[in-house]
Parts: structure tokens; C-alpha cells; sequence
């Protein structure tokens, strides 16, 4: 991707990818799980063919999903760790919330937001894929008892519900910070972006004389 | 049957409309099996298969009298025999007959999410309509007999129909034509309710005390009713449920999560869209854009 001069990597190529074969994933299994959560949404289903394509094709975009997640833990984990700054950034939230980063803890290259979508999907993606394993019938009926499918789909549902509210949150972050969804289609920043919203990380680049996405060692 | 005009079901699976049901007058069936009469000749099982056109592939003895040794897709009733040795240090042969116990409250149907796949009958029985299955098992999670079974070749679940087609044109069903023995019964379940009664009468008469008719509340009763000579201990007879219910994780699961997590869903959705309505983007300013460039500057300049 060609960079205009000035401005900072944010995400890898890498990393863009990867991030798209995820949320790829993640869009097709909230169609076609919903289908078979709820019967209003069962016409979701005709999307992928039908009910049993449906049941089919849900389990294997699960598999991928979590390969890919996989992925996204490697590439994303150290920028995650939470720390002391995220404290004093969640106790500002407010203040993020209306606009007003003027005066918020400054932040590292993400925010405690950012991080909490990451380490949710991080727990929510083998959960849905431990209990998805459990109630996928085809390959697995013969090795659980019922109760224990009565249990996971269960707890499939419910993480699911969650991850969807997660996703949610996600989109619409990346949709109200303006310069977000570029930093996942052609990955770079300007530097009042990373100034405004992540100034820890902008600090660090400029220290180290790197381009972004990770100060130089 | 679902290629016949159908418009009497009392219940329809992942439906949130009223099925068609107006030819509801109609009284509600039951078959009944008394265990006490029964004598495992598997009559029943072989004139299901007859009616219903189904051959398993031959499988291998296990040591029971159990043949073959488990309800699959192509075997929608099986003799389960049971030895027990009662308190006088009799052995006693209790042999049921095993299949769908049509229930009044399907968990099949509960817990099914394809719309029609799953109906019930104003006569009470409940029946799989296979080209609207898709596969999933979820009415095995839901069933609290472990009596559908999905087929690995054409991914769909099925069990007995209570000859639905036979009985949809005043036949009995197939297993009730062919006992020998008269210990299976077919009719209207008041009928039927009645005529346990007397068994149950003569078998307390014989020192059976306990001798009473499954008809489990749990699940509102059901359409396959046994009288069994230790109706106070069913599971005796190859674990029959004593207290069967639909699965409080399946009720959860079908019933308070859907509305609760749709609206979980809308109310997040709803939050984003008046955030922005109230709130709107976050911009970078052209100020942000210059303090970073001093930034940037004064770090070159301290190098």
C-alpha cells in the first residue's frame, strides 16, 4: 500500500488481512448462527444456501475464525497488555465519549477500550469454538452426552450474544473515530490522529524514528 | 404427509405465528403399551419396519436380547429387555417397548430451529417433516427420552411417526396391528386412559401394588403411554425417565435468551446510533494535526 509521505503505519499488511479474514468470518457466522438462534431470522439461512447448508457451512467458517483469531492474537497481544495507563484512561471515559480527549491520560498504541474488545474476543473465540466442537453433530455426537450439548449450546448462544454485542461496539468505534476504518483498509495514520488519540504512541515512534506500527526496539 | 393438505397443527417448530390448526376438531390419540403383556416378540418392531420401509444394516450380538442394539435412524421402535431382580430375590424380564413418547410438550419441537420441521398434530402426535430438517440435533438436546437420531447420509432426524400416515386415514398404527399379545393398544386417549385403568386394577389385584400408567406431567402427558407393573420406579424398565422434563438449559435456551439477547443486540445497535445522533464523529483538528508536528520536530531538533 503506498504511504503518503508524513504519515504512520498503523497496522501491517500483515496484519490488515489478517484482520478482514476475521471479521469476514465473523460476519458470516453471525448470519448464519442468528438463523439458527431465532426463527424471525431463520430467512437468513437463504443466504448461504439453505437451512442445511447453513448447519453445514456455520462450523468450518468457525474453524477458520479461529485460526485467524489465532493470528490476531501473535500480531496484536503485546500492544494489549493491560497497564496503569488504561486505569487512568477508563477513569476519563466520559470525557472520551463526548469528544473531548483534551486532557485524557495519554494512551500507548491502543486504548483500554481497544484492549477489552481484544482480550473479549480472545476468551469468546474458543469458547464459542470448545462449545461449537461439542454441538457440531456431524463428527462430534458420538463423543459427548447429551447433556453436556445441552449445556453447550447453551453457553454457545450466550457467548455468542456476547461477542455480537462486542462487535457491535467495534464497528461503531471504528465508525465514530474518523481515521479508524483506514487504519484497517490502507493502514496508515496522520500524525495528528495519533496525536489526538493514542499520544503515548506517537511519542514513542517519534523517540525511536520509526514509521509506526511498533516504536523501534 | 407434509405433501397432503395439513391444517391441523396444534404446533409448529421455530414459528412465531399461529400454524394453521383450524380443523382442530379432532380427539387426541394415544397409544398404549402394557408392559405386563408384553412378551419381546418384536413383532412390533418388525411390522414398523414393513409399513415404514426401513432395513437397518445387519449389526453385531452385544449379550442382550436387545436386537439391534439401539433406536437409529432406520429403527424408530426397538424392544429393550431388562432383567431385575425384585425384593423377594425374583428375577423379573421387563421388557418396553422403546420410541418416541409423542409428548404433549414436544422438546423436539422446543428446541428445533427450522421452521416446520418439527409440527404437531391436532391428534397429538408429533412428527418430523424430513425436507424441512436441517440437521443439527438440536431436538436430540431437547428431547428428554434420547429418542431422535440424525441420519449420517442425508442429515436428517427421525423417529417413530406413530404411523401418522396410517392413522390420518383411521388406520392404527403398524406396531398396534401386529402385537400378538394385545399389549399394545391405539385409540383416544381417554379411551385409552380408561382401559389402563382396568389393567392397572387387575394387576394390583395379582400383588403388583405399584402397578400404575406412565402418562409423565412433566411433559404434559403424553401419546405414548405405558402401564408398567413398578409405575413407582419406570426407570427399572432401561432407564426410563422417572421424572421426565424438558431440560431447564433447553427452556433457557428457547425461551428467555431469544427475546433477551435480540434485544441485548437492537439496544447496543440503538446506544451507537444516538451516540452518533447526540454526540457525533470524532474528528482529528487541524490544531491536533500541528501540535504533532511540533511533536514530531522537537524530538528531531533533541536528536
Amino acid at each position: 500500500m503506498s504511504r503518503p509521505p508524513g504519515t504512520l503505519i498503523r497496522n501491517t499488511t500483515a496484519a490488515r488481512i489478517n484482520h478482514w479474514i476475521t471479521a469476514g468470518c465473523f460476519v458470516l457466522l453471525l448470519l448464519s448462527g442468528l438463523s439458527m438462534f431465532h426463527p424471525m431470522l431463520f430467512w437468513l439461512s437463504g443466504l448461504f444456501g439453505g437451512g442445511q447448508w447453513t448447519r453445514t457451512i456455520h462450523p468450518w467458517i468457525g474453524t477458520v475464525l479461529l485460526l485467524s483469531y489465532a493470528g490476531m492474537i501473535v500480531q496484536f497481544w503485546r500492544d494489549n497488555m493491560w497497564n496503569s495507563d488504561d486505569v487512568a484512561w477508563m477513569r476519563a471515559v466520559d470525557r472520551v465519549l463526548v469528544n473531548e480527549e483534551e486532557g485524557v491520560p495519554e494512551v500507548g498504541r491502543f486504548n483500554a477500550g481497544q484492549k477489552s474488545v481484544f482480550w473479549s474476543m480472545a476468551l469468546l473465540v474458543p469458547v464459542l469454538f470448545l462449545t461449537g466442537i461439542v454441538i457440531w453433530d456431524v463428527y462430534f455426537s458420538a463423543y459427548t452426552t447429551i447433556e453436556q450439548r445441552r449445556i453447550a449450546v447453551l453457553i454457545h448462544c450466550l457467548a455468542a450474544v456476547a461477542a455480537i454485542i462486542v462487535w457491535i461496539v467495534h464497528v461503531y468505534a471504528a465508525i465514530w473515530v474518523r481515521g479508524s476504518i483506514r487504519t484497517m483498509t490502507q493502514g496508515y495514520v496522520t500524525p495528528g490522529w495519533a496525536w489526538r488519540h493514542h499520544r503515548k504512541w506517537l511519542r514513542r515512534l517519534a523517540v525511536t524514528g520509526s514509521a509506526g506500527p511498533r516504536p523501534r526496539a | 404427509m407434509s405433501d397432503l393438505q395439513s391444517q391441523d397443527y396444534v404446533r409448529m417448530s421455530a414459528s412465531t405465528l399461529t400454524p394453521p390448526s383450524t380443523r382442530d376438531h379432532e380427539q387426541e390419540v394415544a397409544k398404549l403399551i402394557d408392559v405386563s403383556r408384553c412378551i419381546g416378540c418384536k413383532a412390533c418392531q418388525a411390522a414398523c419396519m414393513e409399513w415404514n420401509n426401513l432395513r437397518d444394516e445387519v449389526g453385531h450380538f452385544e449379550g442382550s436380547y436387545d436386537n439391534p442394539s439401539d433406536l437409529d435412524p432406520s429403527i424408530w421402535t426397538l424392544m429393550r429387555f431388562s432383567e431385575w431382580e425384585n425384593e423377594q430375590g425374583n428375577l423379573e424380564w421387563l421388557i418396553r417397548k422403546d420410541g418416541c413418547m409423542h409428548c404433549e410438550d414436544p422438546g423436539c419441537l422446543k428446541a428445533c430451529p427450522a421452521p416446520g420441521a418439527i409440527v404437531q398434530y391436532a391428534n397429538g402426535i408429533v412428527d418430523f417433516i424430513s425436507e424441512n430438517c436441517i440437521g443439527c440435533g438440536y431436538c436430540i438436546a431437547g428431547c428428554p427420552f434420547d429418542i431422535p437420531r440424525v441420519s449420517p447420509v442425508d442429515h436428517k432426524s427421525y423417529k417413530c411417526t406413530l404411523c401418522s400416515d396410517r392413522v390420518g386415514v383411521g388406520l392404527e398404527p403398524a406396531c398396534v396391528k401386529a402385537c400378538p399379545t394385545g399389549a399394545i393398544m391405539f385409540g383416544t386417549k381417554t379411551d385409552m386412559t380408561a382401559w389402563a385403568g382396568e389393567r392397572i386394577v387387575d394387576l394390583k389385584s395379582r400383588g403388583f401394588a405399584d402397578a400404575g400408567l406412565y402418562d409423565p406431567p412433566g411433559v404434559g402427558g403424553t401419546h405414548v403411554m405405558y402401564v408398567l407393573h413398578h409405575a413407582d420406579r419406570p426407570s427399572l424398565y432401561a432407564g426410563l425417565p422417572d421424572k421426565p422434563r424438558i431440560s431447564p438449559l433447553v427452556d433457557a435456551w428457547k425461551g428467555m435468551l431469544k427475546p433477551l439477547a435480540l434485544a441485548g443486540i437492537a439496544f447496543t445497535a440503538l446506544a451507537g446510533f444516538f451516540h452518533w445522533v447526540v454526540v457525533g464523529p470524532n474528528e482529528v483538528r487541524p490544531e491536533d494535526e500541528a501540535r504533532a508536528q511540533r511533536e514530531l520536530q522537537g524530538v528531531k531538533e533533541r536528536k
